[in-house]
Parts: C-alpha cells; structure tokens; sequence
C-alpha cells in the first residue's frame, strides 16, 4: 500500500479523521463508493509487512520483552507511540480517588489500536440495542438489531471472522457463510468446556478476525459490492493477498501476511488502490471548522513534522477519532454559533463515557500437569468463550445486577516470557535447582486464566470535558476524565470472581491468589479493558443525544462521528465489531446523499 | 486480550509489589541510579536486542560474580538443559536492574541489597564469598531462605529477595529457546494446518469435541 504525499490535494468530498476500525471502515466504503476522501491520522505511517515482528523470541527483546510504560503490552506488541500514557499528549483527572480516574489508552500509529487488538469480533444482540426498554436503565439506541444485521454480515465477510452460530439467546446467527470455520481448541479448552457445562455456562467457539482460512474472493466481492465492479475487482484481488493464519505468532504482534484484521492491512490497501482515498500521517486534529452556513467547511490539524497548523476542506466532515479523542475534537470547536462546543445544543457531548467491566482470575489445574508436549500456539487463543448465559435469572431479578457478561479464557502451552512460571513457590513448596527444573516441566501449560468481560450502563458520574488549563504540547486543551462505576458494575465483577472460581474448582484446580468479594475492589479501573465508547451518543431525540442513527450530528447536518462515541450502551460483546458495521452503514447513507446531491 | 492480565498486573504492580519494597533500611544504602532513557514508544522491534544496547548495565565485577553463581544454584545444569547463565540470565539481570522503568527500579535496591546479603551471610558462617562455597554451603545458606512462609523471621527479607531473584531467574531461563525444549514449548514455528490435541490423549482425559 503506498501512502501517498503530506501535501494535501483539493477537492475532497469527506475528511475522515482517525484511520482505525472507524476510519478505515468509513474510508473503505467511501472510497469504494467512488466519494473523494482525505483522510487524518494523528500517528506516524505503519507498515506492517515491514515492521511485525512475527518470530522474534523474548531473549531478541530488551527485558526479555516484558511490559514497561513505554510497551505496556510487551515489547513485541505492535502499538506504536501509544499506551496509557503519550508523552507530551497529557490528560487529567478530575480526582485523585482510584475509583474516580479513567486510564484512556491511546495510540499514534496509521490504523490505530487495530494495529495491536484482541480480534474478538461479537456482534450485539436484539437486547443489546433496546436496554432501557428491555430493563427501564440506560438508552435505546435509535436502531434495532434487524438494522445492523446486514452490516454485521458484511463486517465479516470482508474482514474475516471465524466462529459458529450457535442460536443462543442475544447472540445472533451470522447468515451462512459469512463465518470461517473455529480452529481447533486446545485441551485446556476442552476441559473447561465440559466442566463449565456441569455450571450451566455455555462454552462455544469463540468470533476472532483471524483467517482460518483464505477469504470467499470468488462469491464475497459481489455479495459486499453488489453492481460495483470496480470495487469488486479490487477486494477480490486484496482477499487473494492476504494469506490463511499460520497458526504461529501472537495477534498483538500485528500480522504481516495480512492473516488477522488490522484496518493497515485490510481496510486501507483496497480503499487506497480505488485512486479514491488520499491518507496523510502525522496530522493532529485540534478542531472542526465551522462556515457561516452553520455547516462543517473541514478540519484544523497540525502537521507533527513541521509543527505548522493547516487547514483542509470537504464538503462532509467524519470523525473516527476514538470515542474520546471525537469528543474532545468536538468540545475543543467553539464558535459564537457553539460556544460549549460543536454539535452539543443537547449538552452531550463528553457526556456517558463507558468502559467494559473487567475483572479476571487463573487457576492451576493439577489434570493439566505433564502432558505430553504439544503445540499450542493455535489462532493465538479464544477458540473457545462463553456468551452471557444469565438473561433469563436477571429478568427475574436474581443476580442483583442488570447486565451480563461474557467469559474469555485461556490456558495451553504458550510461548513463555519473562513472566513465566513466576510464583512457582506456592505449589514447590520453594524448591530451586534440579527440583525446580522438575517442577517447572511440571507445572508448565497448567494454569487456566479467566477474563469477564461485562457490560456497564452509562451514567452521569463518567464523562470528560476540557480542562481549562492543560495544553498538550500541540497546544490542544486536554480532556479531563470523571469515573464512577455503579452497583450494577461492581456486582458483576463480584459475580464474575466467584464464576470463575466455581469453573476452577470444577476443573479440580486451584485458585492462584484471592477470589476477590468486593466488587469494587474485583473490577478493573475505568479504561483498563479499553473498550470505551460514549461520548457523543446517537438517539431518536436532538434534546438528549448528539447523533442520529445515521451518525450524522443533529447539529450539523455534513458531520458524521462514525466511532465508537455515537454507542448509546456497552453491551459486553467487544465493541469494534459493532464499529465497524456502525460506520459501514453510516457511510452508505453519506454516500448515498451526497449522490442525491443532499450533502 | 490473553496477556491484558499481564499488563493488568503491571499497572496494579504497585500494590502487589509492597512487601518487596518494605526494605527501608537496605534502600538507604543503595546509591540513586541515574536517570536514564529507556527505548521509547517506537523501537525497531524487528532488530536483535542484547543487554546494555539500549541503557548501560550497571552491576560490578563482584555482583555479577554473587549473581552468576546464584542463578546457577537455582536453576543448574542438569543434563537436559543448560545453566541459567550459559543462556544468558546473569545479563538479563544485569539489563534489569539497571532499566530505567518503574518495575525494575523497585527491583534494584531489592536484588542489589540482596546480592550484597549473600556474601555477607557467605562470609559468616564459612569465611569465603557465595560464589566461592561449594554446592552443599550454598544450598545450607538458600535452604534457609528458600520458602518464604518457612523463613525464620531473621531472613525475611533474605527470602524475599529470593523469591524475587528466583522468579527473575525463572522468567529470563524459560523465555530462551534452549530451555522451550526441556519444558516442552515446540511452538513458534509456521504451520499449514492446526490440528489440535490428538485424540489418543483426548480420550485419556476423557474429554473431546461430542462432550456435553
């Protein structure tokens, strides 16, 4: 993919900020569309072909690849310049109340996070679309499910995701061959299976964007790009490109023989050999520009090279920023028409930020002790999870809190790191030396971790606005971050502690540490799953929400926010799924008013 | 992701790592390491690293020496795998606590204080340096401060230290590909189909695919 120059042409039909799952599935479907698109990525150009490092071993690695701040991943992990924390790129806390902050994860790379993700790709269910409805907390979404199923269906279709349909209750069927087919588990998965099955908790294969096999290039294109032959031509050639995993190598790594979804790798090379889309790096947004016709006229960005401010112009303006980065765009563009910030007449924006509840437990598992070796490496995990099994026990009121959880788990023969085998000592008694090493071929690919993955309901207490002093050092204010968790939250987590110590137990294993009671204790800080969405919701109402179902502002009618910040819940399915047929949708509806000439 | 609990615990390192760090009165002799600059947020990754390429190693002669024979006693060569510092380990200890990030700095002190402990209690009870015993003195010295629930409560820090070395030594040993093959990792390696467990075993466990 060759990215062409900085210098910025003329004549765009629509600037797409950010180059992720948002930016780049909005791009893709422009571009494919025949719309003339710019887009602005913050970070620097990335090459994954170029720059994965697919075998390098932790011993090749500084620290034998171990997270620090600077890789909070690993060193391997394919994030660049990005973390928790971004030098020179600060953000604040309203408090200095653990329980109060939110640890925003960011990275400036071409593609974003998708460079680096868990590939978990779920879809929300029916529930997932009307929660208040369903249990009078949280919004409706101004969508319902039977809208987004046709976007879902091409999501995977073109990406690649594999799984099954399982018709388990909000946790839809993909229609028949948009999923490839599962890899094969690994024995600890199997065990878990049949021991969580005894608890009556589903275990069914898991939804990865990772190619099991290569991609349909002969029946797909006509299926994603119906009467578009161009469009057809071009992803047929790019499904052919990319190779079938090779069953080796973590997906945080990045790919470089385009196996798994990253928008570098399969967003952007189609949409950049339509001649439609022209994508420049290094480009911070600090703001939209507003004309006096009240419509968007472009963007504001500074080119991070030169430091020098500029200005390009489109006649539609989408942000995919990630979800915070899009507020924050949004609050930073203040005109006399929008003194509190572009497209916030409803006062919304910044407004119900929302995060995964996370919390997480591992056990060792004495009927996993030495097996005979195998290879485990695998899509590199989650053949397996459990869906959310507890809708029935929380329509009667129940479990205590109102929304579910899903399960992912792990065990098997990885590649070990410099964290391997730590803590050894609480099962050997001590041992070192030649014990040690007896001990360690022992123990080695026993242990089981579990991760709940859960959903919180939006709420008043987490949101983030401008502070009124901090810059960053592009002289952009900052955001400032409100958090608070509500019972629904903690109990969950609660719950999740206790599930999987059950599960472990099951197994005839041992917990490693402490089941964790207190919820509020149990749950990951707010932006410690990195699942954060809200921001700038979409509803049926100008007076409550900032977007419409079309992502399309209420308050101005050519700027679009095709990411995660328009989500009016988080249902605990991993959000860039929903992104990505989010934006799929939004763009068809841009493309298809700009054809009416009605934007 | 699978190892978001791993950064997790990172990021909650702080906590966990408290009693490691209630070592006030061995701190205090530990001269500041100088600020230094770590790799960044966008290091080559597809280059080979040695320790000391990117922040200078720090331990002296006699360190090395106490650490080399320590990691050794922990994890010897026992004829279907090397010794911890033939693959490397003492660098990776050296590259450690000298690194410039949080982790590591509270390490420092801890490995260090703990280093200069064992020729101390080396020189009591037998008069040489530890790198110096023989294997029974060394394993009377480690036998004592092995286990930290054991530990008499004179060697609590003495053991805590221990657990820490032992769990350094342990992670940098079996992140090497010479030692995959003695605890049985045959990953890492392309493969056209993924098959899964063999049957055989499947059944022995009495698990499989038509479980229910």
């Amino acid at each position: 993919m060759s990215i062409p120059s900085r210098a910025v042409g003329k004549n765009y039909d629509v600037i797409v900020v950010g180059s992720g799952a948002a930016g780049g599935q909005t791009a893709y479907t422009l571009s494919m569309e025949g719309v003339k698109v710019l887009m602005l990525e913050a970070g620097r150009k990335y090459v994954p072909e170029q720059e994965t490092p697919m075998f390098q071993t932790p011993d090749q690695a500084p620290l034998r690849g171990a997270s620090t701040p600077e890789k909070a991943f690993g060193f391997y992990d394919a994030t660049v310049e990005g973390g928790w924390s971004v030098p020179g790129e600060p953000y604040v806390q309203s408090t200095s109340d653990p329980h109060g902050r939110f640890a925003w994860w960011r990275s400036r790379m071409l593609g974003g996070r998708t460079n680096h993700w868990g590939r978990i790709s779920l879809r929300n269910g029916p529930y997932d679309f009307k929660p208040h409805t369903r249990d009078g907390l949280g919004f409706d979404w101004p969508i319902s499910y039977a809208d987004m199923e046709p976007y879902y269906d091409k999501v995977e279709r073109l990406i690649g995701v594999y799984g099954t349909s399982e018709g388990l209750e909000n946790t839809p069927n993909s229609a028949p061959g948009c999923l490839l087919p599962p890899p094969a588990p690994l024995v600890s998965d199997y065990l878990v299976q049949q021991r969580a099955r005894r608890l009556g908790i589903p275990i069914v294969a898991g939804h990865r964007a990772v190619l099991t096999q290569q991609l349909d290039f002969k029946r797909s294109p006509a299926l994603l790009h119906p009467g578009n032959l161009k469009a057809q031509k071009i992803i047929a050639a790019h499904m052919q490109q990319r190779a079938a995993c090779i069953w080796a190598t973590d997906c945080g790594r990045g790919c470089s023989i385009r196996a798994n979804y990253q928008s570098t790798t399969v967003h952007l090379p189609p949409a950049v050999a339509t001649g439609n889309l022209d994508i420049v790096c290094d480009a911070m947004v600090s703001q939209v520009v507003l004309g006096r016709n009240g419509l968007a006229k472009g963007v504001k960005y500074v080119d991070k090279i030169s430091g020098a401010e500029h200005q390009a112009s489109a006649r539609v303006v989408v942000l995919a920023a990630s979800a915070c980065e899009t507020a924050r765009i949004l609050l930073n563009s203040k005109s006399t028409l929008f003194p509190n910030g572009l497209a916030n007449s409803s006062g919304k924006v910044g407004r119900y930020i929302m995060d995964t509840v996370g919390s997480s437990l591992s056990g060792q598992i004495p009927l996993l002790e030495s097996l005979p070796p195998q290879n485990e490496d695998g899509a590199s995990g989650h053949a397996f999870y459990a869906p959310w099994w507890g809708y029935q026990d929380q329509k009667n009121g129940k479990l205590g809190f109102a929304r579910g959880y899903h399960i992912e788990f792990g065990g098997g023969r990885r590649m070990p790191g410099a964290g391997t085998l730590h803590g050894l000592e609480r099962f050997t008694g001590g041992s070192y030396g030649t014990k040690l090493k007896e001990d360690a071929r022992r123990y080695y690919g026993s242990f089981v971790g579990f991760d709940g993955r859960g959903e919180m309901i939006p709420n008043e207490n987490s949101y983030c606005e401008i502070d009124p002093q901090m810059k960053d050092k592009w002289g952009i204010p900052v955001l400032r971050f409100h958090w608070k968790w509500s019972e629904h939250e903690t109990r969950q987590a609660a719950h999740m502690q206790k599930t999987f110590a059950d599960i472990v137990q099951a197994m005839g294993g041992r917990v490693m540490g402490k089941v964790v009671s207190d919820g509020a204790e149990a749950i990951a800080p707010g932006g410690f799953i990195i699942h954060e969405v809200g921001g700038a919701i979409m509803g049926a109402d100008r007076r409550t929400s900032v977007t419409n179902e079309w992502c399309q502002t209420w308050d101005v009618k050519n700027l679009f926010l095709t990411d995660g910040a328009v989500f009016a819940s988080n249902a605990d399915k991993n959000p860039t799924l929903t992104i990505m047929a989010l934006a799929w949708r939004s763009a068809d509806h841009i493309a298809d008013r700009m054809r009416r000439k009605e934007l | 992701m699978t190892d978001r609990r791993t950064t997790i615990k990172w990021m909650l390192g702080a906590a966990a790592s408290m009693p490691l760090l209630n070592y006030r009165a061995w701190t205090q002799e530990v001269t500041a390491w100088p600020a230094v600059r770590g790799y960044g947020g966008d290091p080559d990754l597809t280059k080979l690293y040695h320790p000391g390429d990117v922040w200078p190693l720090t331990l002296s002669a006699a360190q090395w020496r106490t650490a080399k024979a320590l990691c050794n006693v922990i994890l010897p060569d026992d004829g279907r795998s090397p010794s911890a510092d033939s693959v490397g380990v003492v660098d990776f200890i050296d590259e450690w606590v000298s690194a410039p990030y949080p982790h590591q700095l509270q390490d420092r002190p801890v490995v260090l204080e703990g280093l200069a402990w064992m020729d101390a209690e080396a020189l009591l009870r037998f008069e040489k340096y530890f790198a110096e015993l023989d294997e029974s003195q060394q394993h009377a010295i480690c036998d004592d401060i092995c286990y930290e629930p054991n530990a008499k409560s004179k060697f609590a820090r003495a053991a805590a230290f221990f657990a820490r070395y032992r769990d350094l030594t342990v992670g940098a040993f079996y992140s090497t590909p010479a030692a995959w093959k003695d605890i049985g990792y045959i990953g890492n390696v392309p493969l056209t189909k993924f098959e899964g467990p063999p049957a055989e075993l499947l059944q022995k466990l009495g698990l499989g695919p038509n479980d229910k």
